[in-house]
């Protein structure tokens, strides 16, 4: 029986909710292949990693250190390399989140293994199949990895976290001496206010040039803060280049590819582009005064109409819900 | 400094893409293609690091076809010294096998530091320049959005998930750049004029073992026609309603 390893991520000492999703990934494999699933977290010693039997983990490894309280990419892939080792791993799981999307080549190069980035399906015959957006969204690849080891970062809110009964058992590790660190984070600089990061949010709303100022993304904080703390803001790339907003909100082919389970467009023609990063979403609701935009041949639903009119009603009647 | 930039040529943004045939390639008749947006802020941040230092070489290094070559000499116009094309006819899926090439051409350049995009718009693996990093055993920092050099020494900020990350390291390193590292120059006409004449080195090369092979390619599946619910402040109602009940989101 081999082992299929999900690696967590911790932020402050808790576990991200992508991880849950990580895990539940890596049990769709086991599942197919008879394999154990084993979970394991690095960060500091008294990092949280109880109870995550029921998210599906049959046993866990913390290589409990603080030095690895933020990402060091060197001793992170060196301790991942000794876990993956240690576990004789079928494959090696891991979010495609800023940390995963770092740290997955890495592991692989070192490996010499194969990698599948950003996956939203997975199956197994006689190798891992993964199924990966290419071309931002615009096209489809399903691939076949063979060899040992191979290395799947998941797209956050693709594999919804499972209800399981398993041990969880938590075993806690030193990290491995004489693992090298080629460069060091010596900080992580963080907002005055935290906000959610838009490839993690569960709804997403985005502006585009139809705000007109860049002060009028006033409207769009504020359907987001109606929907409360599992909302962020998008943008199109038209606001970003204009330097209204930060290229960390962009969604499209030079931004970021989101799957939310619900995506309000407001102002947004919806260029190939644009609709590229976000066509993944569950359900998407256009807002927007042109009846012709792109954006709502794509849209499930939508609303022609004055962006600065319906966009308040709408925040004012989703607070209503989620107060209610 | 000499400085190599790692660059791809891909099909533009605006792209429509149509699955070709084999049902594993896309259709390249009547596309447009460009250098990847990303390499424009590694080629940029190159330029600006050897103007700084007032001497140095910046070198463009593409994989790829020999309609490549275009694309280079796009890298030459804006300002770099010279190209390398290490041709194929038939690019891996492997990300691996396309990390362990560049590695080969890169190990004995005496490269101060090498800059990639930080993701193909393409492929989207956002995996070969920290790949290459880690196959020539020296540092990288990948999607950077801010980046110092001094005394051999430097500073790079990449933004993660409500944050940014502050990472130091030694030359010679590896950078990807992120949009937002600079804001590329586009070719004068004096630069399209001088690339022409600048040199460009073709070099065969393969690939032999990869362990990812594609199986197919697909268009995403279409979204079922949506409908407009209403129009105007009228049409909040009705939104609601529909998310509650039919799309359950609510």
């Amino acid at each position: 029986m081999g082992t299929v390893l999900a690696v967590l991520e911790q932020r402050d000492g808790t576990l991200k909710k992508v991880s849950y999703e990580v895990l539940s990934a890596a049990r769709q494999i086991a599942e197919k292949t008879g394999d154990v699933v084993h979970a394991v977290v690095l960060g500091p010693p008294e990092t949280d990693v109880t109870g995550l039997g029921a998210y599906g983990a049959d046993n866990v490894t913390l290589v409990g250190d603080g030095r690895l309280e933020l990402y060091q990419a060197g001793l992170y892939a060196g301790a991942l390399v000794e876990s993956v080792n240690a576990a004789g791993s079928t494959a090696i799981l891991l979010a495609a989140t800023a940390l995963g999307k770092d740290l997955a080549p890495r592991i692989v190069a070192r490996l010499g293994s194969a990698l599948a980035s950003d996956v939203i399906g997975l199956d197994y015959d006689n190798g891992i199949i993964a199924v990966r957006p290419v071309y931002s969204g615009k096209a489809i690849a399903k691939v076949k990895l063979s060899g040992a080891a191979p290395v799947v970062s998941v797209r956050p809110n693709a594999f919804a976290p499972l209800s399981d009964s398993r041990a969880g058992e938590v075993t806690q590790v030193a990290l491995g001496e004489g693992i090298v660190a080629r460069s060091e984070t010596v900080q992580v600089k963080e907002p005055a206010t935290a906000t959610l990061d838009v490839a993690e949010a569960s709804v997403i709303v985005s502006g585009g040039r139809g705000l007109k100022e860049p002060e009028n993304f006033k409207l769009i904080e504020d359907l987001v803060a109606a929907f409360g703390g599992d909302a962020a803001v998008g943008a199109s790339r038209a606001v970003v280049d204009a330097g209204w907003r930060s290229h960390a909100e962009q969604v499209g082919q030079t931004g970021k590819t989101v799957s939310p389970k619900l995506y309000i467009a407001v102002g947004i023609s919806g260029a190939i582009q644009h609709i590229a990063g976000m066509r993944t979403a569950k359900v998407i609701v256009a807002i927007n005064r042109d009846k012709d935009a792109p954006i709502f041949k794509i849209a499930d639903y939508g609303i022609v109409g004055d962006l600065f009119e319906v966009v308040p009603k709408l925040a004012e009647e989703i607070a209503k819900i989620k107060q209610s | 400094m000499k400085i190599a930039v790692c660059i791809k040529r891909v099909p533009d943004t605006e792209t429509r893409i149509k699955i070709a045939d084999d049902g594993k390639s896309i259709v390249e008749a009547g596309i447009k293609f460009t250098l990847n947006p990303y390499d424009e802020y590694a080629m940029e941040e190159a330029l600006k690091l050897k103007e700084a230092a007032g001497e140095g070489e910046v070198i463009a290094i593409a994989v790829g076809t020999d309609s490549s070559q275009e694309t280079i000499r796009t890298t030459l116009a804006m300002g770099a010294d010279r190209g390398i094309l290490l041709r194929m006819e038939d690019a891996p899926h492997d990300v691996l096998a396309t990390a362990r090439i560049l590695a080969t051409e890169l190990r004995d350049g005496d490269y101060d530091l090498i800059l990639f995009g930080k993701l193909a718009i393409d492929d989207y693996s956002q995996a070969v320049g920290t790949m290459v990093g880690e196959l020539l055993g020296i540092p990288s920092v990948s999607a950077v959005a801010t980046l110092t050099i001094s005394d051999g020494k430097g500073t790079a900020e990449r933004e993660i998930e409500g944050g940014v990350e502050v990472v130091e390291f030694a030359l010679p390193a590896v950078i990807t750049a992120d949009k937002g590292l600079n804001e590329p120059r586009y070719p004068a006409l004096r630069g399209i004029m001088m690339a022409k004449k600048k040199p460009l080195e073709v070099r065969d090369v393969s690939w032999d073992s990869v362990q990812v092979e594609l199986l197919s390619l697909e268009l995403p599946p279409a979204r079922a026609a949506g409908r407009i619910v209403g129009e105007g402040v009228a049409g909040v109602g009705a939104l609601i309603e529909v998310l509650k009940s039919e799309a359950k989101v609510l």
